[in-house]
């Protein structure tokens, strides 16, 4: 009986992994997804509904185990910070937890405190936001530890706020504080909050997430800064290669098995070399340099969204591009893909489905929420989460 | 089924002898103790479980430790303290939380905590409170209780009672943009306003500059000014002797704007002095806003520097910074430092800046600013 329950679960348990949405841009950390979802938006579906948020938040919802996680920030000086969670099935509110801002909460109008999106190993939930203060805390919203960086380092911060999203990575919390005065890349151990490295990182604004290069013992994590890309290994921050040309602040590389999309003199294709100590560059092209989101995988496909809200389709393997169409922007979060259709809302609220075929793309759907977004959503087989500053919303077909 | 048993058990202990024991002292003890760089979260980590399952009855002890606990700290008891809320929310000690709450000899962060209990909880009791805030030593209940008055001369149709309101909000305010927006309505009625005496803003300077500041190297560089000599009435630049002069804005927000005085140079630094006359050796805020580099000495002593560029705008209270003045005179330094960037966003090279207590009422120096 037992044997049967297991094997039972084993075959049920991939179908949970891939319902959860475990960080920015997805659990591989590159927009893109291996299941099928929604291709038509209904507000008035059944299992559509929306929640309303207690504060501002340009951090993305993340999905664990049947549960929404969700930053916001409230407060005259967005000095409350709050860690939501939500069922994913109804959007009711299973806990809140507040804390109080240890770093600095002044920000650009445009952007806010809850900037950065959680991140989670199943186990747990971490959550960072732009005073780079970071709570570790349990599916049940039970505090495990937390850390207050600025709090620490008092002139890591930035005048226009922060937004990297953390990661986690054997274990190690990878958290990126890059800004002009104290900047560095701090490794923290998962199980309790103590820090295991620290690098100094370049001096400069810098916006980008890390990413995940690679699976298992020879995963990797890549760091974006002005500088270009320098590859470490988690455990103990040591650099395994760099990449020195140069890369942008805002929009964050996207990996995609041992390929790392930079943006950088437009959008440059890193391989990384077997062992992954050393790189080879594989293409380079100034016409898919993305604008503010982060280009989206789709299958052997990519895609990225300039300022001039043009959208490119291309192949992973040789940059070349297949087709590109005028979408409506301004797009600030990044797109997230499925292998058949593309998803975004613009800054208005406007979200939009585009079916991806190899020779055209084609909007296949719209919705108009009538709120500011600025966020990237989350993609679930039977619907897609997005959050304003107002409210989350499952959007059902 | 036997870990969950015992974990219950102990969890039932703790209950049971939680009411200031030798062990739910050191339980809360282990929460206050965070030190900065995770320096405590794994005593932390083991007495948090047990904390955020105390009765509620604990919750006066839990708000009295935030007094003694630090930022970290504060968070840590927060969570507990919500925690165990969640889990009896009809047997708080209500009134212990609210004479917690109208005791001023508590910390503000505390307090505000104690009042967040009864918002969520019981929230037309805490709405009633907000009005008594009005002269409160904490800013953020005192913003709570401007809040409402402002908010009711927003509603105001008769513009006699707004601006009766508005008086009353300018007078209370302790926040910026609260100060701001009364003055601003007042002003629109006819009234001066005098911000800078209102906020303590200093408007009178003597400057110093430039200095070389290429490849924003000069930030480090220890110039004549912030050197042992500091205060002499001349030192070297690149270009010859330069000595103090004074300056004094007209602006209303006391900005001081460095490019009046020597023009809109790049890769520049200039220093600032004051001398401020504290009636009495006091705990104080020294709050500047510059979108420059910047470092700020009081009494020969660095205080805090911030080596950033144009990332967002100057604004009133930017950086506070806690520090100490003597009685007598103060001297205040600042450097303010400009860098390369040529775009029309960067030609700003300016600072503000005030002193305060910890409630955020202005400081006045008792006797002139400038010697």
């Amino acid at each position: 009986m037992k044997n049967g329950f297991l094997f039972l679960l084993s075959l049920l348990s991939p179908l949970f992994l891939n319902a959860d949405w475990l960080q920015f841009r997805g659990s591989l950390g590159n927009g893109g997804t291996s299941i099928t979802s929604i291709t038509q938006f209904s507000k008035e579906n059944k299992n559509s509904w929306k929640s309303e948020l207690p504060g501002r938040g340009l951090s993305s919802p993340i999905l664990v185990d049947g549960k929404i996680f969700l930053t916001a920030s409230s407060g005259p000086k967005q000095e409350t910070l709050h860690i939501l969670c939500f069922s994913q099935n109804e959007g009711n509110l299973i806990w809140e937890r507040k804390f109080k801002a240890t770093g600095r909460t002044i920000c650009h109008e445009k952007t806010c405190v809850a900037a950065p999106t959680m991140v989670s190993d199943r186990e747990v939930v971490v959550a960072q936001f732009s005073s780079n203060d970071i709570f570790c805390v349990d599916l049940d919203g039970d505090l495990l530890w937390l850390r207050g960086l600025t709090y620490d380092f008092p002139n890591a911060a930035n005048g226009l706020g922060m937004s990297s999203s953390p990661l986690i990575s054997k274990g190690v919390l990878i958290a990126q504080v890059e800004n002009d005065a104290d900047s560095f890349t701090t490794g923290i151990d998962l199980k309790n909050g103590e820090e295991l490295w620290r690098n100094i990182r370049p001096k400069g604004a810098n916006w980008t997430s890390p990413v995940l290069l690679g699976t298992g013992k020879n995963q990797k994590v890549a760091l974006q800064s002005t500088k270009g890309i320098s590859l470490i290994n988690p455990t103990n921050g040591k650099e395994s290669w760099s990449y020195q040309n140069g890369a942008s602040s805002i929009p964050s590389s996207t990996p995609v098995g041992d390929v790392l999309l930079v943006p950088s003199n437009g959008l440059t294709a890193l391989k990384t070399r077997t062992g992954g100590n050393s790189h080879t560059e594989v293409w380079q092209d100034n016409k898919l340099g993305p604008g503010t989101g982060s280009p989206a995988i789709s299958g052997n496909r990519f895609l990225v969204i300039n300022k001039a809200n043009v959208l490119t389709y291309a192949k992973i393997d040789s940059g070349e591009i297949l087709w590109r169409m005028r979408i409506k922007g301004p797009v600030s979060g990044s797109p997230v893909a499925t292998r058949s259709h593309l998803y975004f809302f613009n800054e208005d609220g406007l979200g939009q489905i585009i079916k991806l075929g190899e020779d055209e793309g084609k909007v296949i759907a719209t919705l108009d929420l009538q709120e500011t977004i600025l966020s990237t959503p989350a993609l679930a087989a039977d619907g897609l989460y997005i959050r304003s500053d107002k409210n989350l919303w499952k959007i059902s077909q | 089924m036997i870990k969950h048993l015992s974990i219950l058990y102990c969890l039932f202990c703790v209950k049971l002898s939680v009411q200031s024991s030798p062990d739910s002292t050191n339980l809360i003890q282990s929460l206050v103790a965070i030190k900065s760089q995770g320096e405590g979260n794994r005593k932390a980590m083991k007495a948090w479980p047990q904390v955020s399952q105390f009765p509620p009855s604990a919750i006066p002890q839990l708000l009295e430790a935030m007094n003694r606990a630090n930022d970290l700290g504060d968070n840590w008891i927060r969570a507990a303290i919500e925690k165990i809320c969640e889990q009896n929310t009809t047997q708080l000690p209500v009134q212990r939380i609210i004479a917690f709450l109208q005791d001023h000899s508590n910390q503000a962060e505390s307090r505000h905590m104690a009042f967040q209990i009864l918002q969520s909880e019981l929230p037309s009791k805490a709405d009633q409170l907000i009005p008594s805030f009005i002269d409160d030593p904490a800013p953020v209940l005192r913003q709570k209780a401007v809040e409402l008055i402002l908010s009711k001369a927003r509603n105001s149709s008769a513009k006699p009672k707004a601006i009766k309101l508005y008086q009353k909000a300018l007078i209370q305010a302790r926040e910026v943009e609260q100060i701001k927006e009364a003055s601003r309505e007042l002003e629109e009625a006819g009234e001066k306003i005098n911000l800078i005496q209102l906020m303590g803003l200093l408007p009178e300077w003597q400057l110093m500059g430039p200095f070389d500041n290429s490849e924003r190297k000069g930030f480090s560089v220890e110039y004549g000014p912030e050197s042992g000599k500091g205060l002499t009435e001349q030192h070297k630049n690149k270009d010859g002797i330069v000595k103090w002069e004074k300056f004094s804005t007209q602006d209303e927000l006391g900005l001081v704007d460095i490019n009046q005085k020597y023009g809109e140079l790049k890769e520049v630094c200039a220093y600032a002095r004051t001398t401020f006359h504290s009636q009495s050796a006091q705990s104080a805020h020294f709050r500047i806003g510059s979108k420059n580099a910047w470092k700020m000495w009081v009494n020969g002593t660095l205080l805090f520097s911030r080596d950033e560029y144009h990332r967002g705008k100057t604004r009133i209270d930017q950086f506070i910074i806690e520090g100490k003045l003597q009685e007598g005179e103060n001297e205040i330094l600042l450097k303010v430092c400009q860098n390369e960037q040529t775009q029309s966003w960067t030609k700003q090279w300016e600072f503000n800046f005030r002193i305060t207590d910890r409630t955020g009422s202005a400081i006045h120096s008792s006797g002139s600013t400038i010697k």
